[in-house]
């Protein structure tokens, strides 16, 4: 789970690649079904049937077309607070302002986009909503990257301090701004359906997973294959070596932390402008931390993000309908997640021992 | 004082490493009362011997007896419980806790942290050692010589059966040095055993009672105290040579080192010092943190060719200068030039344009990222440029072919280009930083500590490299806390002393004298302000 190991192309000594890679697949399927194994031991402390919880959660969430294309429509914002979490974790600065940053992005969208839609085509506005959602997340980080770069204060803390004040702010500002007079509970004016992200073919899945995917990978290509990507490794790797060879760590953290907070921004946008169409005051989904350890267990790779946000939309939107049926709480898929990660750690030390060994 | 038993010794002691026997059938007595100096290379199986004792590894056959009784030194915190003390020679402090709360942590968890006590302690321990360090400076902006300092207070700190030095003086001045063997001499005469590790025959025959030599793991040749008492410097010289090398006609240059006099390699370049100079600092000033030494008016010229050593006890402004020079570090004031033109403001990249190199002496600390290739790190300052960067996008290909023609050229022992550097050995990292730093484009070179923590090999490469860099017309500054080691390159030595250049003085006859006259400060005239 360290954020130390480089990952550049071609970067395993030769020959050993397929095991490596081998043991790597190993390294995290183990962990997955012990986590299984143990969320099924508590299922049955708890008098539930673990096969049946289990059953319903890969039918409903992988197995059936309307749940299969729910999971798809869940990762589309899973997967760029990912991004936008893999750019910030590789440089050693870790945003946990997810939330507000998200949360600000789709207020911004939602009360944007169905103003704009009477006086432009859907072609302009899209787009033009969601550059606007990226720059409110990256201004939402202004004050953490500042304050870090600047007085070296732990971004932890304060961009976790600017995410409490982004929620309540998100909050404020509908009720005294973008509150829609057509409504009784407080919430912004709604985008039309038509004038929504299009759905991909006669799916439900809009295309927002397109813009999803295409930013994950290109935010993983840039972290192995371009000058920029490298120095912000080197910054997280070892700042001091950053600043022996010259590199602008100031500069750099804040444009980790612009890019970090606007893709996060992007995701609340493409959740609003591809799903809901409004924001409601009390809408608050948190993915912003429930993607970090999704992150850690890809080890901040974008492919694995992919797999693990897959894996993690079809555990929430099957885990919903299985909670319901066997009356389980909805957060056990929560507990599932910590699992995970307890025996990835688990089986990592291990591992470490062993090669430790081997030398 | 010998006819005792012994307070630790180490019986028919086999230690195995994937591919190495580090100690082989190793038998030691160490005595009360007893100055033991244990002589040998890096690799001679000396540090496995001591971690042995300090309780870090298990012998795999043998046994260690402490008072006759034979015991299994567990872990660090035994050995301490068994009155062993360690100083090693990489630092083992907290980083992030001041001096005295360091040296408050040997405790158990349900004590209280005794401030008072502890600070009285300390003021006695920095009596013995005759330094002057800030008990409540953040360990970890303190120097490596003053953290060394710390080092051996901590672990005198509870007045130990067995205190075991390893390589202890390498940062000293000359007077420290003394005042250290002192300090060996009244532990001695307390009754302490003391386990001295060193380079240098100089220190063993002035301060130990008895010599051991290790080779490639094994004992080779023991000097009991009373012969040798009736020894000259210069038999002892020959014997151990004979020991460690197998012959009287060892390697001429291991033996310079080994004896620190190194002299006779330095040749006399002359130094054609009536062009333009090629670095010039005038009046260069920093800031400074708690506890770290800034630069006051630095001043000195520097000519195409020549080698400038600085000389001074670690911690009194060195690494300010080096990262001043470099432009890692902002000069509050003053001005620097390179080749006649006004770098002053320009930061790292800018001054590597000018042909800037800065060799650290944090080699894994700030000179490479460790957990990277050998391939990237031999490219850490280029990042985003020709030819390794086009439009921004990496050239792995190119920047691996790089590195293999790089650890080719510099004969890098590493099992691939792909190699993390941080796996690599102390002295291959080194290389890796040559390398980097040292190419055609070259014009001036800073070299902090060149060859801290290398071998006898190593030692010599990177003393030829400077050399030969000079040759070929660099301007090179060699910052250094050991003395012999300025002595064999250097033009000229200027000597830093609380953030001053004290003096500049020709490399010649004589001139360890001046020059430790300058590093106490004794010639410069802030002498009020001395320790």
């Amino acid at each position: 789970m360290s954020a130390e190991a480089e990952t550049l192309p071609g970067q395993l000594p030769g020959g050993d690649k397929l095991k490596e890679i081998g043991a790597h697949i190993a390294r995290v399927l183990i962990p997955v079904l012990l986590a299984l194994i143990m969320g099924g031991i508590i299922l049955l402390i708890l008098g539930k049937d673990p096969l049946a919880y289990y059953g319903y959660v890969a039918k409903r969430g992988l197995l059936t077309w309307g749940g299969l294309q729910e999971t798809f429509t869940r990762m589309a914002p899973l997967l760029l607070i990912g991004a936008g979490l893999i750019v910030a974790f590789r440089a050693g600065i870790w945003n946990l302002g997810g939330d507000g940053q998200f949360l600000l992005a789709a207020v911004i969208t939602s009360a944007t986009a169905p103003v704009l839609v009477g006086t432009l085509p859907d072609i302009i506005v899209l787009p033009l909503c969601m550059l606007l959602s990226i720059a409110t997340g990256a201004l939402w980080s202004v004050i953490p990257a500042l304050l870090k770069a600047r007085y070296g204060i732990n971004e932890i803390i304060t961009s976790m301090m600017m995410s409490f004040l982004g929620t309540s702010f998100a909050n404020v500002l509908i009720k005294l701004l973008f509150w829609d007079p057509a409504t009784t509970v407080p919430q912004t004016r709604t985008l039309p359906v038509e004038d929504r992200l299009p759905r991909l073919g006669d799916s439900t899945v809009h295309s927002g997973i397109l813009i999803a995917l295409a930013v994950i990978i290109l935010v993983h290509l840039m972290m192995t294959r371009t000058a920029f990507g490298l120095k912000l490794q080197v910054v997280g790797a070892n700042p001091a070596a950053a600043i022996h060879a010259g590199l602008n760590v100031s500069w750099l953290t804040i444009a980790t932390f612009a890019i970090s907070a606007g893709l996060i921004g992007l995701g609340g946008s493409v959740e609003i402008l591809g799903v809901f169409g409004t924001v409601r005051a009390d809408w608050n989904p948190a993915y912003g931390l429930l993607v970090v350890p999704l992150v850690f267990l890809a080890r901040f790779n974008g492919f694995g993000t992919i797999g693990f946000v897959f894996f993690f939309s079809a555990l929430m939107i099957g885990g919903d309908s299985a909670a319901r049926r066997i009356g389980v709480p909805n957060h056990f898929v929560l507990v599932l997640v910590a699992l995970l990660l307890i025996f990835l750690a688990v089986v990592e030390y291990l591992d470490h021992i062993r090669r430790k060994k081997a030398r | 004082m010998s006819q005792t038993q012994a307070v630790v010794a180490v019986r028919n002691v086999t230690k195995r490493f994937p591919g190495v026997i580090a100690n082989a059938d190793v038998s030691l007595d160490f005595n009360a009362g007893e100055v033991h100096v244990l002589l040998g290379e890096n690799g001679a199986g000396k540090s496995t011997l001591i971690g042995m004792l300090a309780g870090m590894q298990q012998p795999d056959e043998g046994e260690i007896l402490i008072g006759g009784a034979a015991v299994k030194i567990a872990s660090p915190r035994h050995s301490l419980e068994l009155g062993i003390g360690t100083v090693f020679q990489h630092v083992l402090l907290v980083p992030s806790l001041t001096v005295i709360e360091n040296l408050m942590l040997g405790g158990s968890w349900w004590q209280r942290l005794a401030r008072g006590a502890a600070l009285k302690r300390f003021q006695e321990l920095s009596g013995l050692l005759g330094v002057t360090i800030d008990p409540d400076a953040q360990v970890g902006r303190l120097s490596l010589g003053e953290q060394q300092q710390v080092e051996i207070m901590r672990a005198l700190w509870r007045g130990e059966k067995v205190l075991i030095l390893d390589e202890p003086t390498s940062m000293l001045t000359p007077q420290g040095v003394k005042d250290l063997g002192a300090v060996m001499k009244r532990l001695r005469d307390k009754g302490v055993a003391l386990i001295l590790i060193t380079h240098k025959l100089v220190e063993a025959y002035a301060f130990g009672d008895r010599v051991s030599v290790l080779r490639l793991g094994r004992v080779v040749g023991d000097i009991p105290p009373e012969r040798l008492k009736a020894m000259t410097e210069s038999q002892v010289t020959d014997t151990v040579i004979q020991m460690m090398f197998g012959t009287t006609e060892a390697h001429a240059r291991d033996a310079e080192i080994l004896t620190g006099r190194g002299r006779a390699a330095h040749k006399d370049r002359a130094v054609d010092r009536s062009g333009a100079a090629r670095l010039v600092a005038r009046d260069v000033s920093t800031e400074a943190d708690r506890g770290a030494c800034p630069l006051r008016d630095v001043s000195f010229d520097l000519w195409p060719g020549e080698v400038l050593g600085i000389a001074g006890v670690d911690g009194n402004g060195q690494k300010h200068l080096a990262e001043v020079l470099a432009g890692q570090r902002r000069a509050g004031s003053g001005k620097i030039a390179i080749a006649g033109v006004d770098v002053t403001a320009d930061g790292v990249p800018e001054r590597r344009r000018h042909g800037v190199r800065y060799v650290t002496d944090e080699r894994l600390g700030e000179g490479t990222v460790g957990a990277f290739s050998v391939a990237t790190n031999l490219v850490l300052k280029e990042i985003g440029h020709a030819p390794f960067w086009k439009r921004g996008i990496s050239d792995w290909p190119l920047i691996n072919d790089h590195a293999r023609a790089e650890i080719k050229r510099n004969d890098i022992r590493t099992p691939s280009e792909k190699t993390p550097v941080g796996r690599l050995s102390g002295g291959n990292i080194q290389k890796v930083l040559l390398a980097r730093e040292l190419n055609a484009e070259a014009s001036v070179a800073v070299f902090n500590k060149p060859t801290y923590g290398l071998d006898l090999q190593n030692t010599r490469l990177a003393h030829d490299r400077i050399i030969a860099s000079a040759e070929s017309g660099m301007a090179i500054v060699v910052i250094s806390t050991d003395l012999d080691e300025l002595l064999e390159v250097s033009d000229r030595i200027a000597v830093m002393f609380q953030g001053h250049l004290a003096g500049i003085v020709e490399n010649g006859p004589d001139v360890e004298r001046k020059v430790g006259l300058l590093m106490t400060g004794a010639q410069s005239g802030t002498v009020g302000e001395a320790a």
